[in-house]
């Protein structure tokens, strides 16, 4: 029952993509309306259907076996996989999608490829739900890849701008760096027992100690580079926040639900293969590496959508942190409940650019009169994020810093420490962006930011348009709302405090969540603390203050030396980009390697051929001169012959 | 079963050929020719669905004797197996794309098609032919309609690089004629029959072989035949005709070369030195396999190197093309025939054979209607062809990702089955090769972002073509594009429906 429909719940979306893209697509024309109505009614009903299926979760009988590739008796065989992990998955997913789905009709109506996008954004839907219910890892892997694709495809959406075809690329790129380690462990774990590919069979074998610590170490490094690549974190960033040359509703989807929480999902789902290896605290230390700088580059950035990349960033190094201290829980549940208010505030930001024009925060301010809608949810979202008491990115933030705690000791020191850190920072960014946006005297948008760039020769980004103040129209605007509703409520879910609250049972989030690894009897500590919950609030306000106060007051800050040269350090983005484009890609690789690549085959491989061409042409030239038609040479060569024949008989006797 | 098919597939398009002789006006011409390819693919089709998979080993057999009472070993023998019978198909189904492909040629039509058609009959009798005289007669016949097509048809330095890979084909089947009088000559082989076939009779090479004493070691018998597959499949550092040879040809030769023609080399590589090369006398495959996989590897990286420096289209394709034939030969070295996952490899690798075959002949395919329109394949000339030719675009992008093994694309299945198999005897080998996969999404978003995408880069001076006025190509242009398609998707999706075929004859090929 559970199977079939999460079997439907897989199909919708892709049977929503075929629809658009072959027959909508070509019938009904590029910019059909039917499109949006078919994909937020194929999301809707995706979204039903995991509803029902988080509530009737039963053991999975692993009725629908599809196999795939079968070679002597060894086959690769895909099937469906529902736990309450899975479950919980598909809700967040299938929901976000539902409602960013709505948002776009509104958001890209209009664009003369309409059909073209809501085909794409089925098909990343449907790949990002068909990785959390595969029970193969290599299916999950074709799933993964899959959602690699739909976000180049997305990405690069407007493809006549060169800046969006070379983010898509850079995505695809640096993510498939990852992938290279995940496609290596996915190929040892192969040949360790090709059964062990099956989720549940590598459980069992994990649980029965057939797998060691030190082949589980191999594994899990594999497996983690691939999560790394996804989910951006520390070396492989980069791409992220190029990525905002998408749609806005593209970055929405990216940021909160889908592709980038792959990563994370990836690790959970593999979560006691990573417990029996040896790097769990290396997640620990790349979530807090990625955590801090990718908190401060969010300092510095002018651009609205480059704060909120830069802040999921960090909020994943937050779950990565929390899976590497072994909270399994916390990490799912900042996961869930982050996916609610970063989707809001994309939308938001979309909102704020259909209105203003622009995305750069300095052309900004002074929205909140103009649009109230969503600026309350903006802030709504905001504070969710910085984590304040009692909005929902509270608890789970909460959650993860107090793993750090508990787990004690100097990895868990650092990670208590940093986490306190990026809460501040989280708090600073967040409600300078909304200070700047909101607060203050409107600064001119998009029609002044044009003037400005032109004054001063500069390219203009295509992404300005002009200004008409005033709030979204309603089918972008309930969506945010409704996210921020969301960021309010939805983390009372993990109720640590209280015995019963209305129908939500003490820790009903984690002990259902923990299902999935009922195996091996997995037990998260349910605990709060009330100075640790204290203390985090308390730098999370200051945060919100510092915020405020210093961009609303225009508090120079660039003016003290030392502020100066940390902004242009940030504002490089540590040199990060510089490096792995200029040097190592461009220099190193490509100049380098690839040319001298190059030299070697025209002049040593292609050069011996023709060398060896010319000179047998030059010995058969020569060889020519044997046979002139002189008959004196042949003479010469006759009497030559006999000479030295009669020579070596008289001398052999 | 159906009497003499394998031998009509064969010979029907060379029939057309002789037809097409007769015939007058240009329209008839062509039509006939597409005609013929269709109908030579349905027998191809044919063949493939009614080749028994529950009973396996040779079928559709026919044997004729030269001449009856005088014995010269060879003899009139065709037949198909599990492991020949997909690769019929192939060819089958892309000498009607490059039949299609080619309706809007102009120049010297009728000798163009057929050329074109012999040029089928002789891959068709590469892949059905079960004797070894036959076989070599129809690998080298292939080059004289090839040396035609590419330098009376063919564009740029056309003559040098027909030149070129008529020289290096030859070179490398001389020592394949060597090879085949060294065992010719051996005492202990009495026919040429490249496999046993027991319902006729007839004890094939591999069994005759089997720990006698040839006129040569067996070793160096290895080593010329390997050769001449080696020039053809193109390996690292047999390479260099290969690019320029692509370049130079026009589009249905190219489709051909790349789709068919290589293909011949690894069909070779398993009929012949892997089936021959198992029991010998002093040496087996087993103990090259090492240098093998090393071979590979280095096409598979070097190939994917050289290829990101490529601003030609089509030969950034030839060069990845050289890469993808790497995996190939990676697929075949793991052999050692005690174990299991062996199997996945060397399905893999033919597996790789018959859909690099598809995805470089959509590739080759779609660069030709891209040069039609621009006349040019230089990369830093093209530009935001989406806009002007999105058709055309959208089957260049589905070549494109399939070629950098996208899954849900037939390319993916068959590097994975070669990884997954791989694996366990040459670790190393196996992780560089992987590595190829990131550098192949490279330089194929490279090439796609750069030709389809960002803004039109043509110089306002440079009368190339009129970007404003490109126009996308219209349905006929199309259908061969959507043929090509169908298997690229139908394997990606469901290889298994695939995979038995080979595995029977691979199964049959190993001891």
């Amino acid at each position: 029952m559970i199977e079939t429909l999460a079997l439907i719940i897989l199909g919708l979306p892709f049977f929503v993509f075929v629809t658009n893209a072959l027959f909508i697509r070509y019938k009904l024309g590029s910019t059909s309306g039917t499109s949006g109505l078919l994909n937020v009614s194929g999301m809707g009903i995706c979204l039903v259907l995991s509803i029902f299926v988080i509530f009737n979760l039963d053991h999975s009988e692993n009725k629908y076996v599809f196999s795939w590739i079968s070679i002597n008796n060894i086959s690769l065989d895909f099937s469906v996989m529902v736990d309450p992990l899975t479950a919980i998955m598909l809700v967040v997913v299938s929901g976000i999608s539902f409602l960013v789905q709505i948002y776009s009709i509104g958001y890209m109506h209009g664009d003369k490829s309409y059909t073209r996008y809501f085909a794409y954004m089925a098909l990343f839907t449907g790949s990002m739900l068909g990785l959390v219910i595969s029970r193969n890892i290599l299916q999950l892997f074709i799933f993964w890849e899959l959602v690699g694709v739909s976000s180049y495809l997305l990405i690069g959406f407007w493809h006549e701008r060169s800046s969006a075809a070379a983010a898509a690329k850079k995505a695809f790129i640096m993510t498939r760096l990852g992938d290279f380690g995940f496609l290596f462990s996915i190929i040892y774990l192969f040949n360790i027992d090709s059964s062990y590919l099956q989720i549940p069979v590598l459980y069992e074998a994990i649980l029965d100690e057939k797998i060691s610590s030190s082949v589980a170490t191999i594994l899990a490094v594999g497996f983690l580079i691939g999560g790394i690549g996804k989910s951006a974190q520390f070396p492989l960033h980069n791409w992220l926040p190029d990525a905002m040359e998408g749609p806005t509703s593209v970055s929405a989807l990216i940021h909160s639900a889908t592709m980038v929480t792959a990563g994370v999902f990836l690790v959970a789902r593999l979560f006691p293969l990573f417990q029996i290896s040896e790097i769990m605290p290396l997640i620990a230390i790349i979530g807090c590496l990625t955590s801090f700088i990718s908190a401060t580059m969010a300092l510095s950035t002018t651009d609205i959508k480059r704060v909120l990349a830069y802040s999921t960033i960090s909020q994943l190094g937050y779950m990565f942190m929390a899976l590497g201290l072994g909270a399994y829980t916390a990490a799912i549940f900042h996961l869930f409940t982050h996916a609610f208010f970063k989707a809001g505030l994309f939308l938001s930001s979309g909102s704020v650019h259909h209105s203003s024009g622009t995305f750069n925060m300095k052309y900004m301010g002074g929205l909140k009169h103009t649009m109230k809608y969503t600026y309350y949810s903006m802030l709504i979202c905001s504070l969710s994020l910085a984590g304040l008491f009692p909005l929902s990115g509270f608890w789970s933030k909460d959650e993860i810093i107090l793993s750090a705690y508990s787990y004690g000791g100097f990895l868990g020191n650092i990670c208590l420490i940093v986490g306190l850190v990026v809460a501040f920072l989280t708090a600073f960014y967040m409600f300078r962006a909304v200070t700047l946006t909101f607060l203050g005297e409107f600064r001119g948008g998009g029609d002044k930011e044009l003037e400005d760039l032109k004054k001063k020769n500069l390219p203009v980004p295509p992404t300005i348009e002009h200004v008409h103040l005033g709030e979204s129209p309603k089918n972008m605007v309930y969506p945010i709302v409704f996210l921020s509703f969301f960021a309010i409520f939805i983390g009372y879910l993990v109720n640590p405090v209280f015995s019963k609250l209305i129908f939500i049972d003490k820790h009903l989030f984690g002990v259902f969540l923990e299902k999935s690894l009922e195996i091996f009897h997995f037990h998260g500590a349910h605990s709060f603390d009330f100075s640790i919950a204290l203390i985090s609030s308390f730098i999370s306000l200051l945060g919100i203050l510092f915020g405020i106060n210093i961009y609303k007051n225009k508090i120079e800050l660039k003016k003290n030396k030392f502020f100066k040269s940390i902004n242009s350090l940030l504002d490089k983005k540590y040199f990060m980009d510089y490096l792995y484009e200029k040097v190592i890609t461009e220099n190193i690789f490509y100049e380098i390697i690839c040319s001298g690549g190059e030299w070697l085959d025209k002049n040593i491989f292609d050069g011996v051929n023709v060398h060896l061409s010319k000179l047998t042409g030059r010995l058969s030239f020569k060889s020519l001169r044997l046979q002139d038609g002189q008959i004196h040479t042949y003479s010469l060569a006759m009497i030559m012959f006999a000479t030295v024949a009669i020579f070596i008989m008289v001398l052999l006797g | 079963m159906i009497n003499y098919l394998v031998t009509v597939t064969v010979f029907f398009p060379a029939l057309t050929a002789i037809f097409l002789l007769l015939l007058k006006g240009r329209d008839k011409i062509v039509f006939t020719s597409i005609f013929s390819s269709i109908i030579t693919f349905v027998f191809s089709l044919l063949l493939f669905l009614s080749y028994d998979k529950s009973l396996g080993g040779i079928q559709f057999v026919d044997h004729f004797k030269w001449i009856d009472s005088f014995n010269i070993k060879s003899s009139y023998l065709v037949g198909v197996d599990g492991f020949s019978a997909p690769l019929v198909l192939l060819t089958g189904l892309l000498s009607l794309v490059a039949c299609m492909a080619s309706w809007r040629i102009e120049k010297r039509v009728k000798e163009y098609f057929i050329w074109i058609l012999l040029l089928e009959t002789s891959v068709l009798g590469v892949f059905t032919s079960l004797d070894l005289l036959l076989f070599f007669v129809f690998f080298e016949f292939e080059l004289i309609p090839m040396y035609m097509l590419i330098s009376i048809w063919g564009s740029g330095r056309k003559e040098y690089s027909a030149t070129k890979f008529v020289i290096f084909t030859l070179a490398g089947g001389a020592f394949m004629l060597i090879a085949i009088l060294a065992l010719f000559s051996s005492a202990s082989v009495s026919n040429l029959s490249m496999v046993s076939i027991p319902e006729l009779g007839i004890m094939g090479i591999p069994d005759l072989i089997a720990g006698q004493k040839l006129v040569i070691p067996a070793s160096i018998i290895f080593i010329f035949f390997f050769i001449a597959f080696a020039v053809k499949l193109p390996l690292w550092p047999l390479h260099n005709w290969l690019p320029d040879a692509h370049t130079d040809a026009p589009t249905a030769v190219s489709i051909m070369l790349a789709g068919v023609l290589l293909k011949m080399a690894g069909y070779g590589l398993f009929r012949i030195n892997l089936g021959f090369f198992q029991e010998t006398l002093g040496f087996q495959i087993f103990d090259y396999t090492n240098l093998l996989a090393l071979l590979g590897t280095i096409s598979i990286i070097y190939g994917a190197i050289i290829t990101l420096r490529q601003t030609d289209l089509k030969r950034l394709i030839a060069y990845s093309s050289i890469s993808h034939m790497g995996y190939v030969l990676l697929g075949f070295s793991a052999m050692t025939s005690s174990q299991n996952f062996s199997y996945y490899s060397l399905n893999g690798s033919a597996m790789q054979m018959f859909t690099h075959g598809t995805i470089t002949g959509l590739s080759f395919l779609t660069v030709g209607l891209i040069y039609d329109r621009t006349h040019t394949r230089d990369i830093n000339k093209l530009g935001a062809l989406t806009r002007k030719m999105p058709m055309v675009a959208l089957f260049f992008m589905i070549s494109g990702l399939a070629s950098l093994g996208l899954p849900g694309f037939s390319g993916f299945v068959s590097e994975i089955m070669i990884f997954l198999g791989t694996y366990k005897i040459f670790p190393v080998y196996t992780i560089i090769s992987a590595f190829g996969v990131v550098l192949a999404a490279g330089y194929i978003l490279w090439m796609t972002q750069r030709a389809l995408f960002g803004d039109n880069k043509l110089k306002a001076n440079d009368k190339t073509y009129e970007f404003n006025s490109l126009k996308d190509a219209n349905l006929f242009d199309l259908l061969p594009a959507f043929i090509i398609t169908i298997p690229i998707l139908l394997i990606g999706i469901w290889p298994n429906i695939f995979i038995d075929f080979f595995d029977l004859g691979i199964k049959e090929m190993i001891k």
